[in-house]
């Protein structure tokens, strides 16, 4: 750590969190909920777009592919959560959609690879979309059941409980991707954003690195996409769609690509305002597409390097 | 059968870009341990044919052995394994790492650790301590630090060798090493790559007349993608037609 007030505001910001559904209203709780999984959605986005310098607009491919995995194993299969299997079983479908993905598309580059994937996810989507036997169509599959933990006093029904257990996940997943981008690996993924041809000529077999860091980042974004599912009860068509990756896509820029927690917290203030925004009006995606110019115009660098130089001084 | 004692052969390479001829039908070889040289001037294909021998552009015909194997079909990284290493004429390193952190890439890249996802890259100590020794031989250890970005001009032509010859490739292919250095460091260049052990084959371009003739041991000149001189520097140096097409301006030392 080059500067010493970050562990500290790491231990504020933690400290924050684990108290904060005893002074915050239950409905703000759950709010938080939603800010830590798509906080864990737009980190496992950074790996590719901040660290490697692959850019996506279908990263919503993952998320949506394992939510909907939990979703049909719960309620069309268990008809109740089996959690070790939906855990299991979401990961790993996010991870086999990248690892097929990834053999086609990681031979192109930048706004062809940001298309590419676009137009895959919308795929994915056109399927759940259609195949109303089993993914229930624009209805979604509703009634999907919390994981019950009550044998070890875990409530997940509860609000306070839930929003724990998605702590939990998230500081999980934030220490393992922390690790996996300050890796020997993660410093190769450096390495390609910065010259792919100068690594090819140093001996690296470049596909192969973006091959691995693109199912990596898959597998977080479909533990997030596990964690929504759980959270909202129900999934649809909306989890797999282009708005989605829009979205996330705007959390890591306005949070500061290549910063890992920075698009964190790009997820947490775009939920905020998405969520502050719906009470007055229906345009979401024009207030989405004015943080985006703000966002390009006044911090193109992201909040968290202007955090951090607030920090230094 | 093609002797090991030659590190490369290169047999009727080719390279078309739509309607030009870049390169055509160049062929030579480079004995194990030599130093050889390619000139010409601009747009006669010396990039071009780095690009080919590298492998990260595919030759329109044409064959490349490399130590006995036929690495045509070979993919850059592959041929790199064999110990084919290369300088780039313009500077491309990572920009926006640190000079330790290039360094460390250049190491990293063979071996399994590029494939650990979770050892921090700063505990291989092994790998610390040799960028240590390399940076420290090149006196830009205390600006281990910086990001490249910030480096002289100057600093990033030293670094961009320094990546090259971090990897102990057997093969080196140098790209105008001292374009952009001071006469001095051009000096300290060539003293260092004339005291090079006979392990290392070095293939040159240069524009620098007098970095030519002070390393090289064979010639090539290269004129419109084809080879207009072969030999010994003073035969190549004597040969008309090279000097009315590349002595004649050499002054303009470009």
């Amino acid at each position: 750590m080059k500067n010493p007030k970050l562990p500290i505001a790491i231990v504020i910001i933690l400290a924050f969190l684990s108290t904060l559904p005893l002074f915050l209203p239950p409905y703000y709780t759950g709010l938080f909920s939603l800010m830590i999984i798509f906080g864990i959605f737009a980190m496992s986005l950074d790996i590719l777009q901040g660290y490697t310098g692959l850019p996506s607009l279908g990263h919503a491919a993952f998320f949506g592919t394992s939510a909907y995995m939990v979703g049909i194993l719960n309620v069309k299969i268990f008809k109740g959560c089996n959690f070790g299997v939906e855990l299991i079983t979401g990961i790993l479908s996010a991870a086999v959609v990248a690892s097929i993905l990834g053999l086609i598309v990681l031979r192109s580059k930048e706004v062809y690879l940001l298309m590419i994937l676009m137009a895959s996810s919308m795929m994915l989507w056109g399927i759940a979309f259609k195949w109303r036997s089993l993914t229930g169509g624009d209805d979604g599959l509703p009634g999907i059941s919390r994981p019950d933990l009550r044998p070890i006093h875990w409530d997940l029904g509860s609000t306070t409980h839930f929003y724990y257990f998605v702590l939990l996940f998230f500081i999980v997943a934030a220490v393992l991707m922390y690790l996996v981008v300050h890796s020997s690996f993660g410093h190769t993924l450096l390495g390609i954003r910065e010259s792919e041809t100068r690594m090819r000529s140093l001996g690296y077999n470049i596909w192969l690195q973006k091959y691995i860091a693109f199912i990596v980042s898959a597998v977080f974004a479909g533990l997030a996409g596990i964690l929504i599912a759980y959270y909202n009860g129900f999934v649809s068509p909306a989890e797999l769609h282009l708005v989605t990756s829009a979205e996330v896509l705007i959390m890591v820029i306005l949070g500061g690509a290549g910063t890992l927690f920075g698009p964190a917290i790009g997820a947490g203030i775009i939920i905020l305002i998405k969520n502050f925004v719906s009470g007055y009006t229906e345009h979401w995606m024009i207030i989405l597409g004015a943080i985006y110019i703000f966002t390009v115009m006044f911090a193109p660098q992201g909040v968290y390097r202007l955090f951090r130089q607030f920090l230094q001084k | 059968m093609r002797s090991s004692l030659e590190a490369l052969v290169v047999e009727n390479l080719s390279k078309q870009f739509g309607g030009l001829r870049a390169l055509d039908g160049v062929s030579f070889r480079v004995e194990a341990g030599e130093r050889f040289a390619i000139i010409g001037p601009n747009g006669a294909g010396k990039t071009t044919l780095f690009q080919l021998l590298s492998g990260m552009l595919p030759p329109s015909s044409g064959r490349i052995f490399a130590f006995g194997k036929d690495i045509t079909k070979l993919s850059a990284h592959r041929r790199a394994a064999l110990g084919i290493g290369r300088t780039f004429q313009i500077t491309n390193l990572f920009l926006n790492l640190t000079v330790l952190d290039n360094v460390l890439l250049a190491l990293e890249a063979s071996g399994l650790t590029r494939f650990n996802l979770l050892r921090p890259i700063y505990s291989y100590k092994d790998f610390l301590t040799r960028a240590e020794n390399i940076l420290n031989q090149w006196g830009i250890w205390d600006r281990r630090n910086f990001p490249v970005r910030s480096l002289s001009y100057g600093e990033q032509r030293q670094l961009e060798i320094i990546l090259t010859l971090s990897q102990n490739r057997s093969l080196l292919l140098l790209d105008e090493p001292t374009c952009g250095l001071s006469p001095e460091e051009a000096k300290s260049f060539v003293s260092m790559i004339r005291a090079f052990s006979r392990e290392f084959t070095i293939l040159l371009i240069d524009h620098d007349m007098d970095v030519i003739f002070d390393i090289a041991e064979k010639v090539i000149v290269l004129h419109f993608g084809r080879v207009l001189a072969f030999g010994y520097p003073e035969e190549v140096k004597g040969n008309p037609q090279v000097q009315e097409i590349y002595m004649g301006r050499s002054n303009e030392s470009s």
